[in-house]
C-alpha cells in the first residue's frame, strides 16, 4: 500500500516561492510586462470585436489626453480617486477595512447641498466654506458609527461600512422626493441644481479639488509618517495588543483614525457637488467609494503614489469611454478592457512577491 | 557463485531495510533564507534518534519536510529504502510517518476515542466497542494510560500529547516524529513518556525526537544528529557523547554552561502583591489568591506548567489584565511613597510615570511587545513617543538610542530601519529587553525571555537580567527551563492551576521538588511557610 502510494506521487509541476527581497528594477519590468500582456490580452478582445487594436488603443490615448478638455475631464476624474483614496489609506494602514467610501462621499455631498439649499442668502467663500465644513463633518460623523460600534461591541467593519452605503444611497432617494430640495414649481424627484455662488471657482479649467488634492497628499504623507497620530495608527494597525500594551488607547485611535478617513471621503462629496456636478444625485460618488480601494492598494497607501495611480484609472474611464463614442465599441466591452488592465496590474504584484519554480529546475541546485 | 550474489543481494536489501528514513542532501530555502542546507539524515528501525541544534537550526523545516508539510527544494528522501516523493501530510501518513505537533490539534469538545478516528476512511458509524479495544491495546502494549471516552477539554497538557501519539499509532504509523513534546512536560511526565518512547522502540519503531534540552539527549537516545544553523554538522552515538561536546557541536564553539547568581547586599521591597485573583475570558479563576513580595536585587523565578496562570501575572502586574477587588498589587518607590496599581490600565500608569518604573517584557514579542512592521527606531520609542510635547514624533532621539543599543547588545541588523520581523528572534528579544532596560525600570518582568534563542543569545540575556539585579532592580523572571530557573533565580515560586504552591530557595530545593510542587499545591506546606 505504502509503495503504491508513494509510485503515483509526482512532484508538483510549480511550486510558489516567497521571494526574499527584489531590485525595484525587476519590479518594474514586471510591472512592464504585466502591462504588455494586459494590452496583447485587450487586442484580442478587440480584434475579436473587429476593431485595429492599434486604433482603439491610440482612440484611449487621445481620448484622455489628446485635447485640452479632454485632460480637464481625466483631471476632474483623477480628483474624487486621489482623496478618497488618500482617506481610505488612513483607515487601511489601521487594518480598518473601510469600504464605506460610497456612502461617506455621498453624506458629504448631502451635507454641502444642504448648506448650499437652505443657505442660498449666504455670499460666496463664506458659503463654500460652510458647505467644505458641513461636508467633512458629516462625512466623518458618518463614518464614525461603525469605528464606534467596533471599539465597543467589535463588530465586523466591513460589513457595516458595506451596508451603511446602501443608506446613504437610500437618503438621497428620500430627499429627492423632498419638495425642499426639487426644483421650484416642479414636483419631478430629483435634486436641483445649486446656485451659481455654491460652485467651485477654476483654475486652468478644472475646479481647484486639483489644488486641494494636492496639498493633502502632502499633508497625508506628514501625518502618516511624521506626527504621534500616524505612529500610533501603525501601531495599533500592526498589534492591537502591543498598542495596548504601550499604553495608546485603542478604541481612540481608531475612531479619531476613522472620522478622518470619512471625513476625506465627505469632502470629496463636496467637491463632487460644487465642483464637478453642480447638484447631488445618487450616482454623485459614481463608485468613487470602491474604485478608491484599488487605488489605495495599488499605490500601496503611499500617497505620492496614489497620485500616479489615480490619474492610471481615470485614464483607462476616459478611454474607454472615449472608444464608446470613436469606435462604437458598446461600453460593457469598453469596461471589460479596463478590467483587463487592472486584473493584470493588481495580478503582476503576486509575482513581485512571489516566485514560481519549474520542478524541472530541481537538479541545479 | 549465482547463488553467492544471490545472497549479498539480499544481504544489501536487509541493510537498506534497517533504515526507516534516509534523506540526503536535502535542501529547502524561504526566500533568500537557506533553512537546510544538503542535510543528511538516517533514521534506523527502532531506535530514538535525537534531533538537536538550536532554535532556527532547521530541525521543525527538516521533519516538516518528512510530514509533507513542506516540500524540498533538492535532495531526495527514502522511507525503508525506496525514493519517495512527500508532497501533502496524506503522503506522509500513507508512508507510515506520524509526526507529533508541539502545538496539539485536537477537537475539544470530542473524547480522546473520536479524535483519534477523525478524518479516517470508514463508515458514518463509528464501532465504538472496537475502537475502545482497539486503543485499549495499543494504551497496554507501550504502556499508556489513558480512558478513551474523557473528553479533550477535560485532559491535562500531558494526556492530550497522550491521545496525539495514540492517534498516530492508530493510523499506522511505525516512524513517529516528535517535535518537542517535553516543552509543556513536568519533569514526572516527562519520565513517563521516555519510557514509553523505549517501550516503543523496542517495538521496532522508528523515533525522531526534536529537542534542545541536553539532558533529555542523553537520557533517552541511541544516537544524536546535530544540525547547526541548516547545515548538518554531524550524527553521533549517544552513549559516546557528553553535554559538553553535544553543547561545542551545537553551538560551533566551547561556551561555558554555567550561569551567575550574584549577591546583592542591599535588598527592598519594591512590589508587595496581595490576594491577586483575576478571571480568565470564561470567567474561571486565571489565578487565585496569588500573594508574594519581590526584592529589589534579586530574581525571583516564577516556575510551572504552561498555562498555569503565568500569562494573567505578568499581564496583571502591567496593567492589562483587569485584577478582581480584594487584589492589592502595592509599588514601593526607592524615594519612598507607595503606589497601588490594582484598578489602573496600562494606559493610566504610563500618565503617571509608573510604567516606566515597572518594564515588562512579554511572552509574545513580536504580538505584544513590538510592532513587527515597523523598524527599530519607532519600536524603541513606543514607551517614550508621547514624553515631549507637539505633534510631531522624534526619531532623532529614538535613532540614537538604537544606534547605541545595537552596538552594546551586539544585536545583528542590516541597518536601524530594518523592519523588526526581518530579525532573528535572539536579536528581536535584544531590542525588546534594551528597549525595556532603557527606561531604567525599578520591576523588570520578563517572561519566557530566552524561549527561541540560540544559547548565546540566551546568556547574553541571563547577563543583562543579573546586572539590571546588581543595579538593585527587582526581577520577576517566568521561565520554562527549571533547571535555568534554579540556577539563576533567588527565589523560585511555584504556580499550579493559578495557584501559589509554594516560594522556594533553589539552592536547598531539589528539581523534583519543585516538579511536585508543579502539578500539586500543599495546603499545610503552604500554611507553615505562612
Amino acid at each position: 500500500m505504502s509503495a503504491q502510494a508513494s509510485k503515483e506521487i509526482k512532484e508538483p509541476l510549480f511550486r510558489i516561492t516567497k521571494r526574499g527581497s527584489i531590485t525595484a528594477g525587476k519590479a518594474w519590468a514586471i510591472r512592464g510586462l504585466a502591462l504588455l500582456g494586459a494590452l496583447l490580452t485587450g487586442a484580442l478582445l478587440i480584434l475579436l470585436l473587429g476593431h485595429n487594436p492599434f486604433e482603439v488603443y491610440a482612440s484611449m490615448i487621445s481620448g484622455a489626453f489628446g485635447k485640452k478638455i479632454a485632460i480637464q475631464e481625466t483631471v476632474k476624474l483623477t480628483i474624487p480617486l486621489l482623496i478618497t483614496g488618500i482617506g481610505l489609506a488612513f483607515a487601511f494602514k489601521m487594518k480598518f477595512w473601510n469600504i464605506g467610501g460610497e456612502g461617506q462621499i455621498l453624506m458629504g455631498g448631502v451635507a454641502a447641498s444642504a448648506v448650499a439649499i437652505y443657505g442660498t442668502s449666504l455670499p460666496h467663500v463664506p458659503k463654500l466654506l460652510l458647505m467644505a465644513t458641513a461636508a467633512i463633518v458629516v462625512g466623518g460623523l458618518y463614518g464614525m458609527i461603525p469605528a464606534l460600534f467596533k471599539a465597543k461591541w467589535g463588530t465586523n467593519e466591513t460589513l457595516f461600512t458595506l451596508m451603511m452605503n446602501y443608506i446613504a444611497i437610500q437618503f438621497i432617494m428620500f430627499l429627492q422626493y423632498q419638495p425642499a430640495w426639487q426644483e421650484e414649481r416642479t414636483s419631478f424627484p430629483k435634486i436641483r441644481m445649486l446656485d451659481a455662488s455654491a460652485y467651485l471657482p477654476k483654475v486652468f479649467g478644472v475646479h481647484i479639488g486639483w489644488i486641494i488634492s494636492l496639498i493633502l497628499v502632502f499633508v497625508a504623507y506628514i501625518y502618516i509618517a511624521k506626527t504621534k497620530h500616524g505612529y500610533e495608527i501603525s501601531v495599533v494597525g500592526d498589534s492591537p495588543n502591543t498598542a495596548r500594551y504601550a499604553g495608546i488607547n485603542v478604541s481612540r485611535v481608531l475612531i479619531r483614525t476613522m472620522f478622518l478617513s470619512a471625513a476625506l471621503c465627505g469632502l470629496v462629496g463636496f467637491l463632487q457637488v460644487s465642483g464637478s456636478d453642480g447638484t447631488l444625485t445618487e450616482n454623485t460618488a459614481n463608485g468613487v467609494g470602491f474604485t478608491a480601494i484599488t487605488v489605495a492598494w495599488l499605490a500601496k497607501m503611499n500617497p505620492f503614489a496614489m497620485v500616479l495611480v489615480s490619474l492610471f484609472i481615470a485614464v483607462l474611464e476616459r478611454g474607454s469611454s472615449s472608444i464608446q463614442t470613436s469606435h462604437g465599441i458598446p461600453s460593457s466591452a469598453a469596461s471589460l478592457l479596463t478590467g483587463i488592465i487592472l486584473f493584470f496590474m493588481l495580478g503582476c504584484e503576486f509575482f513581485i512577491n512571489y516566485r514560481l519554480v519549474h520542478r524541472g529546475k530541481k537538479g541545479e541546485n | 557463485m549465482l547463488f553467492l550474489r544471490f545472497l549479498e543481494e539480499e544481504k544489501l536489501l536487509d541493510n537498506q531495510a534497517k533504515y526507516a528514513i534516509e534523506m540526503r542532501n536535502v535542501t529547502k530555502t524561504f526566500g533568500s533564507v537557506v533553512a537546510n542546507h544538503n542535510v543528511n539524515l538516517d533514521l534506523r528501525e527502532g531506535e530514538i534518534l535525537a534531533l538537536l541544534g538550536e532554535n532556527g537550526s532547521g530541525k521543525t523545516t527538516l521533519m516538516n519536510m518528512l510530514s509533507g508539510i513542506y516540500f524540498p527544494d533538492s535532495g531526495e528522501i527514502h522511507v525503508h529504502g525506496k525514493e519517495v516523493s512527500i508532497r501533502a501530510p496524506k503522503d506522509a501518513f500513507d508512508l507510515g510517518i506520524g509526526m507529533i505537533h508541539q502545538h496539539f490539534k485536537l477537537v475539544d469538545v470530542l473524547t480522546a476515542a473520536e479524535n483519534i478516528v477523525l478524518g479516517l476512511p470508514g463508515g458514518v458509524r463509528i464501532n465504538r466497542k472496537a475502537l475502545s479495544e482497539k486503543i485499549r491495546e495499543i494504551s497496554s502494549r507501550y504502556g499508556f494510560d489513558i480512558d478513551p471516552d474523557k473528553k479533550v477539554y477535560n485532559m491535562s497538557v500531558s494526556e492530550k500529547q497522550t491521545v496525539e501519539i495514540i492517534k498516530v499509532l492508530y493510523r499506522g504509523a511505525d516512524i513517529l516524529i516528535l517535535d518537542e513534546p517535553t516543552a509543556v512536560l513536568t519533569p514526572q511526565e516527562t519520565d513517563k513518556l521516555f519510557r514509553i518512547l523505549k517501550a516503543m522502540k523496542k517495538d521496532g519503531k522508528a523515533i525522531i525526537i526534536i529537542t534542545h534540552k541536553m539532558n533529555e539527549v542523553l537520557s533517552v537516545s541511541d544516537r544524536v544528529t546535530i544540525l547547526r544553523k541548516g547545515e548538518y554538522i554531524a550524527t553521533v552515538n549517544t552513549a559516546e557523547a557528553d553535554k559538553q561536546s553535544l553543547t561545542d557541536m551545537m553551538v560551533g564553539h566551547s561556551v561555558s554552561l554555567s550561569i551567575d547568581r550574584p549577591v546583592v547586599e542591599k535588598k527592598e521591597c519594591r512590589l508587595s502583591v496581595r490576594n491577586l485573583t483575576c478571571l480568565s475570558e470564561d470567567n474561571v479563576p486565571a489565578i487565585r489568591d496569588v500573594s508574594f513580595d519581590a526584592m529589589g536585587g534579586e530574581i525571583l523565578g516564577i516556575a510551572g506548567i504552561a498555562g498555569s496562570g503565568q500569562k494573567e501575572l505578568c499581564e496583571t502586574l502591567a496593567g492589562l489584565y483587569p485584577a478582581q477587588p480584594g487584589s492589592s498589587i502595592v509599588f514601593h518607590r526607592p524615594e519612598g511613597g507607595d503606589e497601588e496599581l490594582v484598578g489602573h490600565t496600562a494606559a493610566e500608569l504610563q500618565k503617571n510615570g509608573i510604567n516606566i518604573s515597572l518594564a515588562f517584557v512579554p511572552e509574545d514579542r513580536l504580538g505584544m511587545g513590538l510592532v513587527a512592521s515597523l523598524d527599530m527606531v519607532d519600536n524603541l520609542m513606543l514607551r517614550t513617543y508621547r514624553d515631549h510635547s507637539g505633534p510631531f514624533v522624534d526619531r532623532k532621539a529614538a535613532a540614537d538610542v538604537a544606534t547605541r543599543l545595537v552596538k552594546e547588545l551586539e544585536i545583528v541588523i542590516p541597518g536601524i530601519h530594518t523592519p523588526i520581523r526581518r530579525l532573528s528572534g535572539g536579536n528581536v528579544q535584544k531590542v525588546l529587553l534594551g528597549r525595556e532596560i532603557e527606561g531604567n525600570p525599578h520591576i523588570l518582568v520578563v517572561a519566557y525571555p530566552v524561549r527561541g534563542l540560540d544559547i548565546n543569545s540566551s546568556y547574553t540575556v541571563y547577563n543583562l537580567l543579573n546586572e539590571q539585579k546588581k543595579k538593585g532592580v527587582s526581577v520577576i523572571f517566568i521561565g520554562e527551563d527549571l533547571d535555568v530557573l534554579m540556577e539563576i533565580s533567588d527565589h523560585v515560586m511555584v504556580l499550579c492551576g493559578g495557584e501559589v504552591s509554594g516560594i522556594v530557595d533553589p539552592r536547598t530545593t531539589t528539581k523534583e521538588e519543585i516538579g511536585m510542587m508543579m502539578v500539586h499545591v500543599d495546603n499545610d506546606r503552604k500554611e507553615n511557610q505562612a
